[in-house]
């Protein structure tokens, strides 16, 4: 299935060149270059502390890199802020959720959707042209999500009182309403079992059919192989694969590093 | 403990039940208590109006209490963000206003009020710049110590004067058109006082029924004001804000320029709020803005249920209405409010009239441990 996809080139969404990121001696990312065709799903595997989380930190604005630069749609989105290189189309999930727990379902999408929105205080407050149609689109993005999740049934549920599944899928929901070209997904799986990942893979497959580019970290092998058309792999810090599943699943640095140790997988 | 589920269940359903009305019914509602409350003051029923003090100046005060705790709301309550040191934009309001009217300059109040509040809404961008880079802790630290210098300035600044105080700041402008008289109790029954009358509108010395009236205009103008910002971009990355920050900035949200924005909102109806006193008192000095009164008007937003705009209102009655009333007892006064305040931490920490999600957070976590006791019971029972 996966292998369909890879021939389309496409153009580059995204391109990390040479990011180097250090914490004092701890050296986290060492020169790792890579890049993101339009369309696709990237794999970003490695084994833990391998900087998967740091990389995707430092793409969505957390880390300023010590060197190197990441390059978004043309233009180098290094040392930018958090919230800019939202608005400019990066949007991720967190390994641990972190939703608007007292909020609810809706308002969660309506906040990421209102990444596409500039309405201040007085169009709020003289209920502004702008302001009306910044909501409409609001409601209307977020119920559309909402509903591409399967969440629509009770939107005005507190995001603290979804279920563990719900919460995940709500936050990959309110990522998607922020109107993002890249969507970074970091561990959305982490916690399902079996049969919820082999679920949740298929609907980033959907994701990515809605046209958006996925960067996904995950922490099951099988399930990487199974939805990514890239995969890049890291260790400590380091690159030290690229390519599509098969050659990555034969990859014997990859086997050393990652396959042959990990004890998920050789169980 | 086994009380508070039957409030809930009777603020909840009053608030349902409210809100099921068809629209009409619920404008006609509203219009009806507004009327009842600005006729309060001259209605003088009976219990309610406090014996031996004025009951207009006495609602005049809580309709400031009222604007402050819905200013200062909007800062913790929506933004989360611990200010302890309110009383000084509400200092900046009545000084700015005391300045503009007196000896200094001479102006009118309708010039000077707007004066007052771009001054705290100033003051308070000048503050957040800074401060609201620090989190938690420390913001509050902050806060508590801009309120204090804002009081020191005051006491040692001989053009403020100093600790004794301004004078003869400038009143409302008014006209009396027409005289209205107030009920009175005396023989039993309500009857109409035609000796006992509240002129229409002049802003006086003794009568400070009028003072009221105004007072709760601004309320009920910066309540309609805090509901269309809160139902908007702006109030949702509020709360964004306070539930995560990161992940609000992560989501878009420059949650610096917000947080920012709240302080600055919150300054604007302090700074409105010390104005309106200010102008009202018509003397001020630096005893009016002691820590004490940041403590009260966060009191009044925490006893009433910080982030609903009815609930600190009802706070903010409580804290302002009840000493006055029962006056009698003034010397246990501080010791009811603590001993009143321990009861609200044991049985409604989150406040007597919470935001409704708070109040759905609750009842699921209640409706979770019923099915988890249960559960446990019928694994008992079948042990």
């Amino acid at each position: 299935m996966s292998d369909d996809t890879t021939q389309s080139p496409g153009r580059r969404v995204l391109e990390i060149k040479d990011l180097t990121l250090k914490f004092g001696g701890l050296t986290a990312l060492d020169e790792v270059t890579f890049h993101i065709n339009e369309g696709e799903i990237l794999g970003l595997i490695g084994p833990n502390g391998a900087g998967k989380t740091t990389c995707f930190n430092a793409v969505t604005g957390i880390y300023a890199p010590t060197s190197g630069d990441i390059v978004f749609e043309g233009s180098s989105i290094a040392g930018r802020k958090r919230y800019q290189i939202a608005r400019l189309g990066i949007a991720r999930t967190f390994q641990n959720i972190r939703l608007f727990k007292s909020m609810t379902a809706l308002e969660n999408v309506l906040v990421g959707a209102d990444a596409q929105h500039s309405t201040g205080m007085a169009s709020a407050l003289f209920r502004l042209p702008k302001h009306r149609r910044e909501e409409r689109h609001g409601h209307d993005r977020a119920m559309e999500v909402l509903k591409f999740m399967g969440l629509h049934r009770n939107p005005d549920e507190l995001a603290a009182n979804l279920s563990y599944g719900d919460q995940r899928r709500l936050e990959i929901a309110r990522a998607m309403a922020t109107g993002p070209k890249l969507i970074c997904l970091d561990e959305p799986a982490a916690g399902f079992n079996p049969a919820e990942k082999v679920q949740l893979m298929e609907l980033i497959k959907r994701v990515r059919d809605e046209g958006y580019t996925v960067l996904l970290i995950e922490h099951d092998m099988k399930l990487v192989m199974g939805v990514t058309d890239r995969i890049v792999v890291l260790e400590f810090g380091r690159k030290i694969a690229e390519g599509k599943p098969s050659e990555i699943r034969d990859n014997p640095a990859v086997i050393a590093a990652y396959l042959g140790v990990d004890e998920e997988d050789a169980s | 403990m086994s009380k508070t589920p039957a409030v809930k269940k009777l603020t909840g359903s009053l608030g349902e039940r409210v809100a099921s009305l068809p629209k009409p019914v619920k404008i006609g509602l509203w219009v009806a208590f507004a009327v009842l409350a600005y006729a309060l003051p001259l209605l003088e029923p009976p219990f309610i109006s406090p014996p031996g003090t004025d009951f207009g100046g006495v609602l005049f005060t809580v309709t400031i209490y009222c604007l402050v705790a819905l200013g200062l709301n909007i800062v913790v309550g929506y933004a989360g963000l611990l200010d302890l040191g309110y009383v000084g934009f509400y200092a900046v309001g009545a000084y700015t206003a005391a300045i503009l009217t007196t000896f200094h300059a001479n102006w009118p109040l309708l010039l000077a009020l707007p004066m007052a509040v771009l001054a705290s809404t100033i003051s308070g961008v000048l503050l957040g710049w800074p401060t609201l880079r620090v989190r938690g802790d420390y913001l509050a630290i902050v806060t508590l110590g801009f309120g204090e210098i804002i009081r020191l300035v005051a006491v040692n600044t001989e053009w403020l004067g100093a600790s004794k105080g301004i004078n003869d700041i400038a009143r409302p402008p008014g006209k009396a058109l027409f005289e209205i008289p107030h009920l009175n109790w005396e023989s039993g029954v309500p009857l109409l006082d035609f000796n006992d009358t509240t002129k229409f509108i002049e802003f006086g010395v003794l009568d400070q029924i009028p003072y009221y009236w105004m007072g709760l205009t601004v309320v009920i103008l910066v309540l309609f004001a805090d509901r269309l910002i809160k139902d908007s971009r702006v109030g949702r990355a509020w709360e964004a804000t306070r539930e995560d920050e990161d992940a609000a900035e992560l989501m878009g949200v420059p949650t610096f320029r917000f947080k920012l924005l709240a302080f600055a909102t919150g300054a604007f109806i302090g700074g409105l709020a010390g104005a309106l006193y200010a102008s009202r008192q018509s003397f001020i000095n630096p005893l009016s803005f002691l820590l004490l009164f940041s403590i009260m008007f966060l009191a009044a937003v925490v006893i009433g249920g910080q982030g609903n705009r009815w609930g600190v209102l009802v706070g903010a009655v409580v804290v302002a209405y009840l000493p006055e009333r029962f006056r009698e007892f003034t010397d246990f006064r501080v010791l009811v409010f603590g001993a009143a305040l321990m009861a609200l931490a044991i049985f409604r920490p989150e406040g007597l009239l919470p935001p409704r999600r708070t109040v759905r957070a609750k009842q699921s976590e209640a409706e979770i441990e019923a099915l988890e006791e249960g559960a446990e019971g019928e694994e008992t029972s079948r042990v």
